[in-house]
């Protein structure tokens, strides 16, 4: 009734249970097991991977897309600034050409009308020597009787028509 | 609590004295019969086949035919001696002799038993996996129970004490650990299936130990063997007289034999402590029924505590063997830093 000694009946059975427990286990039970939940857990992770990669790609794009939409706004903005600035030097530029063009017409008017002045000067001039020569020779007919009286009258006449 | 019913019967039999070791180590070692009751004097065991090679060859026989003294084609069951409980042979001359004996004996068939359970639960825990697709379903059945367990134990244990190259040795760290564990949950359930004290004998404990053994030094790298043969010590501790080297080398041996005796004298200090405690409800019924009755009732305490605190020490002691059996492994696998 030894305890510590190993009985040889016990030890073999013993061998031989385990020894065909194990070979049995090792082939058909455990690896099969632990291979299928290896796989699973690299493929949790896997998918677990790509969500994070997602959710970055994700966050990244949202990113870019409110930087667009910031850049549009600035963009947008801008134009209407410019539009605006645009508008006013036009509104400007149209003032100064069109007092240009009015001083250029006036000053126009003013020159042809100096023109015309002059012309109708002239004309009134001309009309008035050819009335005085008409005068002057009616009286020169008529009162070329004196030579004194003669020279006294063109004298005058001239006089008239030269003032 | 339920040792309580073979107890009764064999305190009775034992005239007035209880006979509390006599019923401890009927218990705790082996016996060629599996011995459920007695029943008015009757005594009730599952006979098991005897397997015996004598001096006239060999016996295949039911263990009843040898039990209570019978003699069958000169072989019987020793009450004294060197040979206590054992089959011997009784020479023509008188003298006695110890047969080869390959008998399947109570322990035997309590392995075998839990032998098949393991068997059929982990094979039909992988029959689960082959038959479904394991990476889209969750486990269910008997998988879901299994699963956590195999990965619990091949990941905190196998996985973390042995690194890289662990795969090679899981399924015989998982096989130890789960037959340790069944034959531990077997020794406590006390009626038939159960109750043989297997992982409280040193038989059983001594080939899972070896199996450690083999698994360490058979397949220790260069760097487990540079280490044993020639550490990084100062040289005069190990040349010219090797004392380094002989430390190491009893090393190899001591650990293998730490875990064998952990593992059997756990167990066989359970089985021991909890039929000491019913024992004392036998003893104490001698003593009137005022002490009986307060006596059993702190027993019956104790008792459900201790069965209790077994059920821990079962997962624990097959924790540790496996644990301890995957730090060796991992040593002999250490590459050198």
């Amino acid at each position: 009734m030894n305890l510590l000694l190993p009985d040889s009946g016990l030890l073999f059975w013993m061998t031989i249970i385990f020894a065909i427990v194990f070979f049995v286990l090792a082939k058909f039970g455990f690896p099969i097991i632990t291979n299928m939940v290896d796989k699973r857990s690299e493929k949790i992770d896997k998918a677990l991977a790509a969500a994070r990669e997602a959710d970055e790609k994700l966050a990244a794009l949202t990113q870019e897309h409110e930087a667009m939409i910031a850049r549009t706004n600035a963009e947008c903005s801008r134009l209407m600034q410019e539009a605006a600035a645009e508008r006013e030097k036009m509104i400007e530029q149209a003032k100064v050409d069109a007092a240009a063009q009015a001083d250029k017409i006036v000053a126009e008017a003013r020159v042809r009308i100096e023109k015309e002045k002059e012309a109708a000067l002239k004309d009134i001039r001309q009309e008035v020597a050819k009335v005085s020569l008409s005068i002057a020779e009616i009286l020169v007919r008529k009162e070329l009787s004196s030579d004194k009286a003669k020279a006294e009258l063109a004298d005058k006449l001239f006089d008239e028509v030269r003032s | 609590m339920f040792f309580a019913l073979g107890i009764s019967a064999e305190a009775r039999a034992a005239d007035d004295k209880v006979d509390v070791a006599g019923i401890l180590f009927g218990h705790i070692s082996d016996s060629y019969g599996w011995h459920i009751t007695d029943w008015g004097g009757n005594h009730l065991s599952i006979p098991l086949p005897c397997i015996v090679y004598s001096s006239t060859g060999w016996h295949i026989f039911m263990s009843d035919k040898i039990a209570h003294g019978h003699e069958y084609e000169g072989l019987s069951v020793a009450t004294e001696g060197r040979y206590a409980d054992k089959i011997v042979e009784t020479l023509p001359d008188g003298s006695i002799s110890r047969p080869f004996d390959i008998s399947i004996t109570k322990n035997v068939c309590s392995l075998i038993i839990s032998a098949i359970i393991l068997l059929v639960l982990i094979l039909s825990t992988a029959r689960w996996y082959r038959r479904h697709d394991a990476e889209n379903e969750a486990p269910e059945g008997i998988a879901k129970l299994m699963e956590p367990l195999i990965v619990a134990i091949n990941d905190s244990l196998v996985k973390e004490n042995i690194g890289h190259d662990y795969r090679r040795y899981s399924p015989y760290l998982l096989t130890a650990f789960f037959f340790i564990l069944i034959n531990n949950l077997l020794g406590i359930v006390p009626f038939f299936p159960g109750g043989a004290n297997v992982t409280g004998n040193i038989a059983v404990t001594l080939v899972l130990a070896m199996c450690t053994f083999l698994a360490v030094n058979l397949f220790g790298n260069r760097h487990y063997w540079k280490d044993i043969l020639w550490p990084d010590v100062p040289v005069f501790l190990k040349f010219p007289i090797p004392l380094i080297q002989l430390i190491e080398v009893f090393g190899i041996f001591t650990k293998p034999f730490s875990l064998m005796v952990r593992l059997f004298a756990n167990i066989l200090a359970g089985h021991a402590m909890i039929l000491g405690l019913v024992s004392v409800i036998f003893i104490a019924a001698k003593m009137g029924p005022v002490i009986c009755g307060s006596m059993t009732a702190v027993t019956m305490l104790f008792g459900v505590f201790m069965d209790c605190l077994e059920l821990l020490v079962a997962f624990i002691q097959a924790y540790v063997f496996t644990m301890l059996s995957a730090v060796f492994i991992g040593m002999s696998r250490e590459e050198a830093h």
